[in-house]
């Protein structure tokens, strides 16, 4: 399977990563290829395999449902680019 | 006095305990050598005044009778470990500022043993990387030279390339590291040194910088298998902040390290010797089997057969979850900002500016198999495959206690070879990855040169939750190759 520039302008526009005319030239054979690589896998019969998604057998704790932590609003807050009076700041959303 | 940054680590405890030299002491040689090794970049963010700090608080606890278990000791931190206060940057642009307001449990319980850090270690982008080449703050170098054309520099190995060329050059007693295909094993094995990644679910992932959640694991690097052994020991724990952290009690590793390894079934994968493996990778394994059958292990010859896909399973999967995970940065909550004119070109121009070439790759690989009409074909595919590739181990391990393969197709190689291939480049994880993808413990243990005398590994891969077994059968070969070789670009310090 051979990606085109418009099927990765596609994929860039799901990631949301901004690329240019070059980028998308430079990354199309790249991402052809290693998915030209994985595609091997079809060879392989799974037909009644299950998917495996987590490789150990751990059933999933339950805990008491009740706060047990939280208050850190100025430490969420640190590393923001930008905030104001608690809350995080972004560009205008709706007009 | 013995030279203090040669020293192992269990010999330094020993010191400590018997005041041969304090921590300060021990410490301060460190930094002396990490100044010393600055142009192998292994840290990016160096912290000798914190480690002063803690040594000098660690000889008050030594001297109160309440030392830790590593209390004292100089370690690396690698750049992934979240560290209160801290620059902590996976290496990356769009983290290159990002200060953690908490600790990761790992880089906790190291705290609590008392370590004493000297800094945070360089790494692949976001653990994306087998060479160390992909970091925002340039490439590590290894302090390994190859004899036949000593002006190249090579690779410390990666993603874990920091910590294992600070270890090897003897700037840090031991070092943590991550493993999501093979990142503690290869480096190890580049630079000479013992590195476990333990069974998926022994450490903490809390406070580890995400790659790939379902493959992602801590573990320890140090110059002999009893100081990873020590180390992994006190990283390793329960940890209900981690719904995939085991809840079971952490063995005295160590106190594995028998030597003796009579009787037991050691497996040799016959698939792993793969098409165009070098002479001297067929050769080198092939001494290896010979050491673990003088030390009184049967060999036994088992097959793996789907091995030849589990690196294309793994650039499903880890890029899958990569994308998934990286969405996070958004340039809202922490992190780099490239303002747009609204708030979709925020993010878009933040993520374009903030990621490097392989960490971009990787993320639109993953969402590409992520996405509408081929998450069935790539993503769902894989995880089956996934199976086939954990049962195959599961068959294998009714026959033999581990499994002994080499842990690279190669030593170590110049910085820029392998670039010009994305896929080239991956199928230096050919051997290890398997073991990620099943979740299963696996070592590299130096046992040798080459003929341009650089190191070469052998890895060993135990059954879930049997470290104690990898642990032994890699001390019999580290006795056995009686490996003393040295880098040649180490941190000494004239007088």
């Amino acid at each position: 399977m051979s990606l085109t520039k418009k099927d990765v302008a596609k994929v860039a526009n799901l990631a949301r990563i901004k690329m240019d005319d070059a980028k998308l030239e430079e990354l199309a054979p790249q991402l052809s290829n290693i998915i030209g690589f994985v595609e091997q896998l079809s060879e392989v019969d799974t037909d009644n395999v299950e998917p495996l998604a987590s490789v150990v057998d751990i059933n999933l704790r339950l805990r008491e449902d009740k706060v047990t932590d939280g208050g850190y609003q100025k430490e969420i807050l640190a590393n923001a680019p930008d905030s104001l009076e608690g809350y995080f700041v972004v560009p205008k959303v709706v007009e | 006095m013995t030279n203090l940054t040669s020293m192992t680590m269990a010999e330094a405890l020993k010191g400590l305990e018997n005041k041969e030299f304090t921590s300060v002491e021990l410490t301060q040689k460190h930094i002396d050598a990490m100044a010393q090794a600055k142009h192998l970049n292994a840290f990016i963010t160096e912290t000798p005044e914190l480690a002063l700090k803690q040594a000098s608080e660690s000889d008050k606890r030594r001297a109160a009778g309440n030392a830790g278990a590593l209390d004292g000791i100089p370690i690396a931190m690698k750049d992934l470990f979240c560290t209160k206060g801290i620059r902590t940057t996976a290496a990356s642009k769009i983290l290159e500022n990002f200060i953690p307001q908490y600790e990761s449990t790992v880089s906790q319980n190291l705290l609590n043993a008392g370590t004493v850090t000297l800094g945070k270690a360089n790494l692949d982008q976001f653990a994306m990387g087998s060479s160390n080449t992909t970091s925002h703050f340039g490439n590590v170098i290894s302090p390994w030279k190859n004899q036949n054309s000593n002006n190249l520099d090579l690779v410390p190995g990666g993603s874990s390339g920091g910590s294992a060329a600070a270890v090897a050059a003897r700037i840090s007693m031991a070092a943590t590291g991550t493993d999501t295909g093979g990142s503690i094993r290869q480096p190890a094995a580049f630079c000479g040194l013992a590195g476990i990644k333990p069974t998926y679910g022994r450490c903490s992932r809390w406070g580890i910088i995400a790659f790939s959640s379902s493959l992602d694991q801590a573990g320890a690097f140090g110059r002999t298998v009893e100081d990873a052994a020590l180390l992994l020991k006190s990283m390793a724990g329960f940890d209900p902040k981690d719904s995939t952290s085991a809840d079971l009690p952490v063995p005295d590793f160590a106190a594995a390290i028998t030597g003796d390894i009579k009787g037991k079934k050691i497996g040799i994968p016959k698939e792993y010797r793969i098409d165009g493996m070098p002479d001297e990778i067929e050769k080198f394994w092939q001494q290896g089997i010979e050491m673990v059958k003088d030390a009184g292990a049967e060999i036994v010859d088992v097959s793996l057969p789907h091995t030849k896909y589990a690196v294309p399973t793994y650039y499903v999967i880890a890029p899958a979850e990569a994308s998934s995970n990286l969405a996070r940065y958004d340039g809202v909550k922490y992190g780099l900002r490239v303002d747009g004119e609204d708030l979709n070109s925020t993010y878009e121009n933040t993520r374009a500016e903030g990621f490097g070439d392989e960490v971009i790759r990787r993320i639109m690989i993953g969402t590409y198999a992520l996405s509408s009409g081929y998450y069935d074909a790539y993503y769902i595919k894989a995880q089956k495959v996934r199976r086939l590739i954990s049962n195959d181990f599961e068959n294998v391990f009714k026959e033999c206690d581990a499994l002994l393969t080499p842990t690279a197709p190669s030593a170590a190689f110049a910085i820029g070879e392998n670039e010009d291939d994305p896929v080239k480049m991956y199928l230096n994880d050919v051997f290890t990855i398997p073991a990620s993808l099943a979740g299963l413990p696996g070592m590299s243990v130096p046992a040798g040169l080459n003929s341009d005398g650089l190191p070469l590994g052998l890895q060993i891969i135990g059954r879930p939750w049997d470290e104690e077994m990898v642990l032994r059968v890699g001390h019999s070969i580290e006795k056995a190759a009686n490996f003393t070789a040295q880098p040649q670009l180490t941190g000494k310090i004239a007088a």
